[in-house]
C-alpha cells in the first residue's frame, strides 16, 4: 500500500524526448518506475530510452494501458498536455512544468476533475512512492523506505525532510510535492484524505509555506477527519508583505496568508506544528512514540 | 507585474471600459499643452509610482487653471512620495498623468482578482468607494458583493444583476453598469490580469460609470503570449538587485538583517532565513538559486550579496538532487576566487556528491570557509559569525 503510485502504476511521459523529458525519465526508469512509453507529437514509431514513442496520448493509452502521467513539456503546451492526458483516461497526472499561466491551470484543473482523474502539480517535484515508483524529478536515493506520508508545497525542503525523517532511523511512504503556486491540482486535504485511508502510513508530515489558505483549510479538516498524528512546518515566518518569495504562490497579501496564522490553526487543530525547519525529524519520532 | 495607472487606463480604454480623458507627461514644461490638450476647466495631476495611498501623501492634486496645472505638476515631478505602501524612503516620482475633472455623485468600488480557496476570478463590488477595500473588507464585510465566475461561461448578465442590485443602483444605471463590469471582465481576462481594481469607480451627475483610478498587475506567468504588457514594465519601480538577479536566473529579495543566504529552492531558501531568526540572527536577503544551480549562478549569486554592504556573513545552504554538491562546491571556490569574499561562509551541502563536495571544499586553502553538517548547525554558526565571535 502507498498512495496514487506504485510498482503496478502504468507510466507514459509526456515530453519524452525533450531534454528535461529524457533526463528524468531516464532516472524514474532508473528508480524502476514502471515507464511502459512516451510521448511526443511528431516522433511516434520510434523508440526512446528503450521505450515506444507516441504522437498522442490516445495512442499511448491505447497500445500500453498506462495510467499514469508525467508531464515535462514546455509551460505554453502543459495545459493542453494536461486536459490530453485527462481526456484519454489518464487517472494520476503530474505535471513538473513551471510557469504555466494560471488562467490555463483553473481550466485544466476543472477538466481533469470532470473526468475523475488526480493532478499534481503544476510547478512540483512530483510523486515517490519509496523503492516502488518515482513519478516525478526528485532524488530518489532521499527517500528511504517507511511509514511517515509527505505532502509538501516546495522541492528541496521535501529532500531535506524526507532525509530528517529518514536520519530519525524513520522512512517514507508516499511523499508528494504539491507546488507552490496559486492554483495546484491536488491540495493538502485532497491528499490527508487518501492517507488516512492507507494502512502503511503512520504519520503525515506537512511542509506548508505563506501564501493563500490552504494550509488553514486544512487544518479545519485535520480537526474533524484524521486521526493519524500529523506534524507540520510553514516555511515563511521571516517573509515580508508583498513580496514574492520564489513560488508565484508565496506571497503574503495584506494580513492573510502569513505563517503565523498557518501554524497557529494547525496547532489548535492538533497538529505538532514545528518551529525550526531542523525539528522535523526528530518531532516525527517523537509523535510516533506517544 | 504590475503597471501604473495611467497604463491601465490606456488598456481600459481598448475595451470600452470608460475613463477620464489625460495625458502622462514627464516633464513640468508639458504640463499645459497637455491640460490645453485634454480640454475642460477642472484637471487633476497625479503621481504616477506602483503604490496606493497617493492621495495622502501629496501626489494627487486639483488644478482650476492651465497654470495651477503646470504649478502642480512641477511640485509633484521629482518629490519622493512616501505613502502606507511604499516604506519609509518613498518613491521618487518621475511621471505625472494630468486627467480631466468628473462631476462626481457617488463613488463606488469594483474589482477582479483571482480567489485561490475558490479557484475562480471574482469580481467585487461596494458602495464604500475611495477608501481602503482591506479596510472595509475587515471592518464592514457585507459591504463587499462578490460573485464568481467561471472561465468555461464567462461574465453572465446575472453576475452583472447580483453585483449591480448589491449596489442599490436604480433601473436606468444597472443597465450602464453591466456594460461596463462586462468590459472589465474581458480586461481581467484576455490580459491575464491577476488583479484589476478601480477604486473609486465614480457615477457622474449624467449617470454614467467612469473608471476615475485603475489597478493592475499580471500573471507573470502569461507574459509571454502579452508582449504588448511586458514593455509596460518599469524598472524605475523595481529594486535593481532584484532585476539583475532574475536575470541570471536567481530569484532574490533583500532583506534587513546581517547574514546573506544562498539556497537552492524557495521553500528551503524561506526556512533558512526562519532558522537564521531562531538562532538570534537576521537575514540579509532570499536568494533562490533554482533547481539547476551551477558553479556560474553560485559565483552571481555572491556577487549580489555581497553588494549588500550590511552582510557580515553568508550561509550556503544547498540541499543536492539533481544539483551535484561537488559541482557547487568548486561553484564557491571559482567565484572566491574572482570575487573578493571577505566575510566569513558557512557551507552546508547534503544530498547528491555532498561527501566529494565537504572533501572539495576541506582541502581548498581558503580561511574564511567554515563547513557545517546540517541545517541547525550551518545556522548556528553563521549567526556566530555574523556576531563576529
Amino acid at each position: 500500500m502507498s498512495i496514487l503510485v506504485n510498482k503496478s502504476s502504468r507510466v507514459i511521459v509526456q515530453g519524452f524526448t525533450g531534454k528535461e523529458g529524457t533526463f528524468h525519465a531516464e532516472q524514474c526508469i532508473a528508480y524502476g518506475t514502471n515507464v511502459v512509453g512516451g510521448v511526443t507529437p511528431g516522433k511516434g514509431d520510434q523508440t526512446h530510452l528503450g521505450r515506444p514513442v507516441f504522437n498522442t496520448v490516445k495512442e499511448a493509452v491505447k497500445a500500453t494501458d498506462a495510467d499514469t502521467s508525467l508531464i515535462l513539456v514546455p509551460p505554453a503546451f502543459a495545459a493542453d498536455a494536461v486536459i490530453e492526458a485527462a481526456a484519454m483516461g489518464i487517472k494520476v497526472i503530474v505535471c513538473i512544468t513551471e510557469g504555466i499561466p494560471t488562467r490555463d491551470v483553473i481550466v485544466a484543473k476543472k477538466f481533469v476533475d470532470k473526468h475523475n482523474a488526480t493532478l499534481v502539480g503544476p510547478n512540483c517535484p512530483g510523486i515517490i512512492t519509496a523503492d516502488e515508483a518515482k513519478v516525478g524529478i526528485m532524488p530518489g536515493f532521499v527517500f528511504k523506505k517507511g511509514t511517515i506520508g509527505l505532502i509538501s508545497k516546495s522541492g528541496t525542503l521535501t529532500y531535506e525532510m524526507a532525509n530528517q525523517v529518514v536520519l530519525a532511523g524513520l522512512g517514507i511512504s508516499t511523499a508528494i510535492g504539491i507546488g507552490g503556486d496559486p492554483i495546484i491540482g491536488s491540495t493538502i486535504i485532497d491528499l490527508l484524505k487518501l492517507f488516512e485511508k492507507d494502512i502503511e502510513t503512520e504519520a503525515i508530515v506537512i511542509i506548508g509555506e505563506i501564501g493563500g489558505d490552504m494550509e488553514i483549510q486544512a487544518a479545519e479538516y485535520i480537526k474533524e477527519n484524521i486521526t493519524k498524528p500529523v506534524v507540520a512546518f510553514i516555511a515563511g515566518s521571516t517573509a515580508p508583505k508583498g513580496k514574492r518569495m520564489g513560488h508565484a504562490g508565496a506571497i503574503i497579501a495584506g494580513s492573510k496568508g502569513t505563517a503565523q496564522e498557518k501554524k497557529n490553526a494547525l496547532a489548535k487543530a492538533g497538529v505538532t506544528v514545528v518551529d525550526s525547519p531542523a525539528d522535523i525529524g526528530v518531532k516525527v519520532r517523537e509523535v510516533l512514540n506517544k | 507585474m504590475n503597471i501604473h495607472e495611467y497604463q491601465a487606463k490606456q488598456i481600459f480604454a481598448k475595451y470600452d471600459v470608460l475613463i477620464p480623458k489625460g495625458k502622462m507627461i514627464e516633464k513640468a514644461e508639458d504640463a499645459k499643452d497637455a491640460a490645453r490638450e485634454i480640454g475642460g476647466n477642472i484637471w487633476v495631476v497625479k503621481a504616477q509610482i506602483h503604490a496606493g495611498g497617493r492621495g495622502k501623501g501629496g501626489g494627487v492634486k486639483l488644478a482650476r487653471s492651465i497654470d495651477e496645472v503646470e504649478k502642480n505638476a512641477s511640485e509633484i515631478l521629482g518629490m519622493t512620495l512616501i505613502t502606507h505602501q511604499t516604506g519609509p524612503a518613498g518613491k521618487l516620482v518621475k511621471k505625472v498623468y494630468i486627467e480631466a475633472g468628473v462631476d462626481i455623485k457617488e463613488e463606488l468600488y469594483l474589482g477582479m482578482v483571482l480567489d485561490r480557496a475558490k479557484e475562480l476570478p471574482v469580481m467585487m463590488a461596494s458602495t464604500e468607494g475611495g477608501v481602503e477595500i482591506e479596510k472595509v473588507a475587515t471592518e464592514m464585510p457585507e459591504k463587499i458583493i462578490k460573485v464568481e465566475i467561471d472561465p468555461l461561461t464567462g461574465f453572465q448578465g446575472y453576475h452583472a444583476r447580483e453585483l449591480a442590485f448589491g449596489l442599490n443602483l436604480s433601473k436606468e444605471q444597472i443597465k450602464e453598469f453591466g456594460k461596463f463590469a462586462k468590459a472589465l471582465y474581458k480586461v481581467y481576462t484576455l490580459n491575464d490580469a491577476s488583479l484589476v481594481e478601480i477604486n473609486p469607480l465614480v457615477l457622474t451627475a449624467d449617470d454614467k460609470f467612469i473608471a476615475l483610478d485603475a489597478k493592475m498587475g499580471f500573471d507573470d506567468n502569461a507574459l509571454f503570449r502579452h508582449p504588448d504588457i511586458s514593455e509596460m514594465r518599469d524598472l524605475d519601480e523595481e529594486d535593481p538587485a532584484e532585476i539583475e538577479a532574475n536575470n541570471y536566473g536567481l530569484s532574490y529579495v533583500k532583506l534587513d538583517g546581517n547574514v546573506g543566504c544562498m539556497v537552492n529552492g524557495a521553500g528551503l531558501a524561506m526556512s533558512t532565513m526562519d532558522i537564521i531568526k531562531l538562532e538570534g540572527g537576521e537575514p540579509a536577503n532570499f536568494l533562490d538559486v533554482g533547481g539547476k544551480a551551477s558553479a556560474s549562478t553560485v559565483a552571481k549569486g555572491f556577487e549580489i550579496i555581497l553588494k549588500d554592504p550590511n552582510v557580515k556573513a553568508i550561509l550556503v545552504n544547498i540541499f543536492g538532487g539533481i544539483v551535484r554538491c561537488d559541482r557547487i562546491a568548486n561553484g564557491i571556490l571559482e567565484a572566491t576566487e574572482t570575487t573578493k569574499v571577505e566575510v566569513p561562509i558557512v557551507v552546508r551541502l547534503d544530498g547528491t556528491n555532498a561527501k566529494e563536495a565537504i572533501e572539495i571544499i576541506g582541502n581548498s586553502n581558503l580561511t574564511n570557509i567554515i563547513s557545517a553538517t546540517d541545517l541547525g548547525d550551518a545556522a548556528r554558526k553563521v549567526v556566530k559569525a555574523a556576531k563576529g565571535a
